[in-house]
C-alpha cells in the first residue's frame, strides 16, 4: 500500500464570472490507486477534475486560485506548459469521443502528435493500448475500420486506449459510464480497478453504488465544498458528516 | 371534420404539383437539349479544334473550360477553407467579424457581369495578366468564393466541440487539433462545398467572356498567361453569330456537352458524400 501523493490541491478555489464554483478544496489524491469524486449535479466535481489537466483554461470567464500540485509542482503556473501536463494527466470524457478515424488511427493520434514513435513501435503501442483497455481482441482484426462503428462501451474503452496510448501518470475519468449499458459499465468498472496498478485514477461519479464498487478512495462534495474525504470503506459505512450521511442514504440526490 | 380532411386532400396535391413542376422543367431541359443536340455528338465533334467559327469540334472549349475550373478551384479552394477556418475557430465576435462576414456574403450577390468587369479592368489590364486562363480562373474564383467561404466555415463549426476537447486533453495545440482533427472531420462538407461551386463556375459566361478569351481559340493554352477557349462563351457566340443553318444544332451540342460535364460533377459530388458517410457509418456511437 503506497502512500505516495500524487496530486494536492491546495486551497484550490475557482470561479465563472461572480459564480463561485469550487470553494477553497483540499484533497491529496494517492498514487496508485482509485479516487472517486462523488457528489449531486452541480456540486463541481467535473470543473474539479478539468482543473487537474488546465481543460478549464478554455473557458475565458473562469479564474481559478490556489495550487494544484502534480507531483509537487503546481500546475496552474502560468509558466507550465500545458503540452507536458496533458501528456501525464489523461482524460476520458462523459460520452465517449473517438475521433472520426479508424481505430488505428485514433490511437496512433497522441504518439504521432508527441514524436514517440513511427512505424513498427507505433503498431506496438497500438497493441499494448488496446490490450490494456481490454479491447485488442474484439478489434484486433478491423484496425482499419471507422471508430465510429463501435458500440459505445468499445467506444469509451477505446478511448481510455487513447488516453493510455501516450503513457500518462493519472488518468481522469469523467464520469466515464454514464452514457453506458450495464454491461458495457461493468467492463470499465472492472477496467479501473486493473488501470491502478499503473496509473493513478481519478473518477468522477454521481453514481453512488459505483464509487462504492470500484474506488478506495472517495471525496464527496457539495455546492463546490470537500465535505468528506477518506477510504471508500469510512466513508461508506460510517460517515462523519451528517451531510455525507445523508447523501448516501438517498435524503437527496 | 369532413371539410379539414378535404382540405388536406387538395393541400396535398397541391404541393405535390409544386414539387413535380421542379423536377418537370429541369426534365424538360435536358430532354430538349438532348434531343436537339445529340445530333451533333460525334467523335469529331469532340476530338477536333473549331475551323473556321462555325465548323469544326469544340476540343479546345471542353479542356479549357477544365483548366478554368482547375484554376478557379486553385484559388478558391484554399482560400476559402482558409477563411473558413478563421471564421469559425479564431474570428473573435464583434463588429470587425460581422462586416467581414457582410462583406463576403456580400460577394455573392454581385452580379457576375460586374465580376466580369472587375477582372478585365484589374486582372487583365492593371496587373497586366491579359486575357488569359489566370485572368479567368482567378475571377472565376473571386465569383465562387463566398460559396466555398460559407461552406467552409459551416462545415467546421458544425465539427463537435468533443473532438476538440478529446485532441487538446491528449496534448495537442489548437492548431494541431485543426488541422489533424477538425478539417478532416469537417472534409466531408467542404468538399461538397467545393464541388457546389465548381458547379457554378462551370457555366459561368458574363466573367469569361471578358477575362478568359473569345471562346472561339482553336488552339489550347500552353501557359496559364494565354486565352483560353471556353464552352459557354463559344455556345453564346455561335447562338448569336452563326451564320449557318447548323448554327443551332451546334449550340445545342455544346449545351448538351456542358450540362454532361456538369451533371457528371454533380453525381461525383454526390458519390463523394456518400463514401464519406459510409466510411463513418454510426455517426455517435
Amino acid at each position: 500500500m503506497s502512500n505516495q501523493i500524487r496530486v494536492e490541491t491546495r486551497n484550490l478555489s475557482l470561479n465563472f464570472g461572480l459564480a463561485k464554483i469550487l470553494k477553497n478544496l483540499n484533497i491529496s489524491i494517492k498514487s496508485n490507486y482509485v479516487t472517486a469524486i462523488m457528489g449531486p449535479s452541480g456540486c463541481g466535481k467535473s470543473t474539479f477534475i478539468r482543473t487537474l489537466n488546465r481543460l478549464n483554461d478554455l473557458i475565458p470567464e473562469c479564474r481559478i486560485e490556489g495550487e494544484v500540485l502534480l507531483d509537487g509542482i503546481n500546475i496552474l503556473d502560468k509558466k507550465i506548459d500545458v503540452v507536458e501536463l496533458r501528456k501525464k494527466v489523461g482524460m476520458v470524457f462523459q460520452k465517449p469521443n473517438p475521433f472520426p478515424k479508424s481505430i488505428y488511427d485514433n490511437i496512433s493520434y497522441g504518439p504521432k502528435l508527441h514524436g514517440l514513435a513511427n512505424g513498427k513501435k507505433l503498431d506496438e503501442i497500438v497493441e499494448r493500448s488496446l490490450k490494456d483497455a481490454a479491447l485488442w481482441e474484439e478489434v484486433k482484426d478491423r484496425l482499419d475500420k471507422s471508430a465510429l462503428s463501435l458500440s459505445g462501451g468499445q467506444q469509451q474503452r477505446l478511448c481510455i486506449a487513447r488516453t493510455l496510448s501516450i503513457q500518462p501518470e493519472v488518468i481522469l475519468l469523467d464520469e466515464p459510464c454514464s452514457a453506458l449499458d450495464p454491461a458495457a459499465t461493468a467492463k470499465i468498472e472492472s477496467l479501473m480497478v486493473s488501470l491502478k496498478k499503473n496509473y493513478t485514477v481519478i473518477v468522477v461519479t454521481h453514481n453512488m453504488q459505483q464509487a462504492a464498487r470500484v474506488s478506495d478512495f472517495t471525496a464527496f462534495l457539495y455546492l463546490g465544498e470537500l465535505i468528506e474525504y477518506g477510504e471508500t470503506k469510512q466513508v461508506f459505512n460510517n460517515p462523519n458528516n451528517k451531510l455525507t450521511e445523508d447523501f448516501i442514504t438517498g435524503r437527496f440526490g | 371534420m369532413v371539410n379539414e380532411q378535404v382540405k388536406e386532400k387538395y393541400i396535398k396535391i397541391l404541393l405535390y404539383v409544386a414539387a413535380s413542376l421542379s423536377i418537370l422543367i429541369l426534365i424538360a431541359i435536358m430532354f430538349f437539349i438532348t434531343i436537339k443536340g445529340i445530333g451533333m455528338i460525334t467523335f469529331e465533334f469532340l476530338t477536333t479544334a473549331p475551323y473556321r467559327f462555325e465548323y469544326g469540334g469544340i476540343f479546345p472549349q471542353i479542356i479549357g473550360t477544365l483548366y478554368l475550373v482547375g484554376v478557379c478551384i486553385g484559388f478558391a479552394g484554399p482560400v476559402g477553407i482558409l477563411a473558413g477556418m478563421y471564421l469559425s475557430e479564431y474570428a473573435p465576435v464583434n463588429i470587425v467579424t460581422k462586416t467581414l462576414r457582410f462583406f463576403i456574403e456580400s460577394l455573392a450577390g454581385v452580379p457576375s457581369i460586374v465580376i466580369g468587369l472587375f477582372g478585365l479592368a484589374f486582372l487583365v489590364y492593371y496587373m497586366h495578366l491579359q486575357i488569359s486562363l489566370l485572368s479567368g480562373g482567378l475571377a472565376l474564383g473571386f465569383m465562387i468564393l463566398p460559396w466555398t467561404v460559407r461552406a467552409s466555415e459551416e462545415a467546421i463549426r458544425a465539427v463537435p466541440f468533443s473532438y476538440r476537447e478529446a485532441s487538446l486533453a491528449l496534448g495537442a495545440s489548437k492548431w494541431q487539433t485543426i488541422k489533424q482533427v477538425v478539417v478532416k472531420a469537417a472534409a466531408p462538407g467542404i468538399v461538397t462545398g467545393i464541388l457546389l461551386g465548381l458547379g457554378k463556375a462551370i457555366g459561368e459566361t458574363a466573367v469569361v467572356l471578358l477575362t478568359a478569351g473569345s471562346g472561339l481559340e482553336s488552339f489550347l493554352p500552353r501557359s496559364i498567361f494565354e486565352p483560353v477557349a471556353s464552352l459557354p462563351v463559344y455556345l453564346y457566340m455561335i447562338a448569336t453569330q452563326g451564320h449557318t443553318s447548323e448554327a443551332y444544332t451546334r449550340a445545342y451540342g455544346t449545351a448538351l456537352v456542358l450540362l454532361g460535364i456538369f451533371l457528371t460533377i454533380n453525381i461525383f459530388a454526390s458519390l463523394v458524400r456518400n463514401y464519406y458517410i459510409k466510411k463513418h457509418l454510426v455517426r455517435f456511437g
